[in-house]
């Protein structure tokens, strides 16, 4: 058995880590919640975020944390594009083949990154990657504490956004019923982009959260979206505060086992319940009754 | 089936069976050989993606147990190769069965079955990666013994003979579901299973039956390829690569056609070999090809590359207005 400090801090860890499952899981969430597809380019386009910040340190030398404010509208417009110009379109309004859309998007934009910048891992070092602060007994890196308390205030932004402005109810008035939407004059479309666009801006903001503590090459996107998979049906498919605390629990639930298994199975329990949800209850803790 | 079918299958193996005599070049026929094993993978994913609409995104669980049970037999019961096929075969329908028992019992549908299949993929592939048994990180080696009777050849062209068999067998076999009763409602699964349930189709036996053929098929392509490469490790055999690779093939070709998983993959590799021979070593610039052409192929040909062929031929012969976007499942 492991002392309780330990396992504190193993699960203090979790929570940090869960934080930013949980900023990725978001914007899956949303994207599930309004059309209904779960988008298998949101792991490529979590690499393609953490390159641009990457790129911005080591070119530009911006600071991550800086660069939130321009990367932000900057895979918002991606986000649009992408589901205006090309998902949209190609799909012809087939929940398969938007599927299959995204997975051919995520194979693209994967290598496309491997082509730029080839296998290597990059990292990049602040002054801050390794501060700590003393919480009672325990040391936590100021990094992750920031992704944490960031995360919260992005779920609920995302709320407010969602709750209390005109887009906001567009976007659950499309999410609820779309010929409907349509009928009262809603452009379901640019609904549609414009929720794929938040989807990616919270990606940007996870990856200015992840970098400064983390690492990028062109294949990580696939370890956050099996995890971001995860939290979402945890937490029920659509759910905001579902996925706010599907990450978090994820990421405790992930930092005990790899405590426990060691790291080559620590992963292994993220996985189970993945698949003990989908089986028992696959609308999640949080989501509505199918 | 017809004498007809069982005709055009066979005379399509058999000019295939031939290339060997043109050329002798180890890449020629190693290109071949590897396309083929996709091919047959890709096969199997047909048989329950392709007639009975089931996306599955884990079909790695089945490859790799293929390849996991006949290393495994191999080099820790000193079990006989061929032996060995058949027990991947039956490790990989067992595998499927199981996975489509839990899935489709609850209900899984659409989206859902994808992401349970592409978990339990991940499961086996971490178990594999972190257990002894099956060589952990470091994979299995295949011992090199090269004697037809260890289903290992001096000549490459007559592994390839072996696999284009298999191939040809599985078209067979996929041709008979297409015309049989079981293939009928398999189908009609996938059209509307509410309306297969109220006419009496039990949907729960239809898709069991083609999860556990489906996987024992793509088993049957995991152990050929442990037998070729006498190699494999968990991020091979269970890795989410080779899910999307036994899937893009039968998309591109032409979803639930009977020769469509082939052409599949022949055009992929065929397109991503010829990238490579242009571009150059850029690593990735095959699968950026990959990907365009799985999103060119939804966009503008739902039917894959059978579709666009039958579509083309069906313009000449003026049957179809120009630019109509109507696909068939049917013959082909």
């Amino acid at each position: 058995m492991y002392s309780p400090q330990i396992i504190l801090e193993a699960m203090l860890n979790g929570l940090m880590t869960g934080a930013v499952y949980a900023l990725i899981a978001l914007g899956l969430t949303l994207i599930y919640g309004v059309l209904h597809i779960i988008n298998f380019a949101h792991g490529a386009l979590l690499t393609c975020a953490m390159f641009a910040v990457w790129v911005a340190w080591a070119w530009l030398g911006m600071d991550p944390y800086l660069a939130i404010p321009i990367l932000v509208p900057l895979m918002f417009a991606l986000g649009y594009g992408l589901q205006r110009f090309v998902i949209g379109p190609a799909s012809h309004g087939d929940d398969g083949n938007i599927l299959l859309v995204t997975l051919g998007l995520s194979i693209i934009l994967e290598n496309v990154l491997l082509a730029t910048f080839q296998s290597d891992t990059r990292t990049l070092d602040t002054d801050y990657s390794f501060q700590v602060v003393p919480v009672g007994p325990l040391l936590l890196s100021t990094p992750r504490l920031i992704g944490l308390v960031a995360a919260v205030v992005v779920t609920a932004l995302l709320w407010l956004v969602l709750n209390r402005t005109d887009t906001g109810k567009a976007i659950r008035a499309v999410a609820k019923e779309k010929l409907g939407a349509n009928l009262v004059g809603i452009d379901v479309p640019h609904i549609y982009a414009v929720t794929f666009g938040i989807g990616c801006a919270c990606l940007a903001v996870a990856a200015c959260l992840l970098m400064p503590t983390f690492y990028v090459n062109p294949r990580i996107g696939n370890v956050f979206v099996l995890v971001a998979f995860t939290v979402v049906v945890l937490g029920g498919m659509g759910s905001i505060p579902g996925a706010l605390l599907g990450g978090l629990f994820i990421g405790v639930v992930e930092s005990l086992c790899g405590l426990y298994l060691g790291d080559s199975l620590g992963q292994i329990g993220i996985f189970l319940i993945f698949i003990a949800v989908l089986l028992v209850r696959p609308t999640g803790l949080f989501g509505a009754k199918a | 089936m017809t004498a007809r079918d069982i005709l055009s299958i066979a005379v399509l193996i058999a000019l295939a069976a031939l290339v060997p005599l043109a050329t002798s070049a180890s890449t020629v026929l190693n290109f071949l050989v590897f396309m083929l094993i996709i091919a047959l993978g890709a096969q199997g994913w047909n048989i329950l993606g392709g007639f009975g609409g089931q996306f599955s995104f884990g079909h790695a669980a089945f490859f790799g147990t293929g390849a996991y049970a006949t290393a495994i037999l191999q080099l820790r019961y000193g079990i006989n190769a061929w032996v060995g096929l058949g027990a991947a075969v039956v490790a990989g329908a067992a595998v499927g069965w199981v996975i489509g028992f839990l899935s489709f019992r609850s209900g899984l549908r659409g989206s859902y079955f994808a992401l349970v299949t592409l978990a339990f993929a991940e499961v086996l592939r971490i178990l594999a990666n972190a257990a002894g048994f099956t060589g952990g990180a470091a994979g299995l080696l295949i011992k090199l013994d090269v004697r037809p009777e260890n289903l290992q050849f001096e000549n490459r062209a007559v592994f390839y003979w072996v696999v284009l068999g298999f191939v040809g067998a599985v078209l067979l076999l996929t041709r008979w579901i297409q015309r049989s009763r079981f293939g009928a409602q398999l189908v009609a699964v996938r059209e509307n299973e509410d309306a297969a349930k109220a006419l009496g189709v039990d949907s729960l036996r239809v898709k069991l039956r083609a999860i556990t053929l489906s996987a024992g098929i793509t088993a049957l392509a995991g152990c050929l390829y442990a037998q070729y490469f006498l190699y494999i490790d968990a991020n091979i055999a269970y890795g989410t690569w080779i899910s999307i690779e036994f899937l893009l093939a039968p998309i591109i070709g032409g979803v639930g056609t009977v020769f469509g998983p082939v052409a599949g993959a022949l055009t992929l590799h065929g397109l991503g070999e010829l990238t490579k021979a242009f571009a150059g070593r850029i690593p990735g610039i095959d699968l950026i090809v990959f990907g365009t052409v799985l999103v060119l192929a939804i966009a503008f040909a739902p039917g894959g590359i059978l579709g666009l062929l039958g579509r083309l031929r069906a313009k000449g012969a003026g049957l179809l207005p120009t630019g109509s976007k109507e696909v068939s499942h049917a013959g082909r």
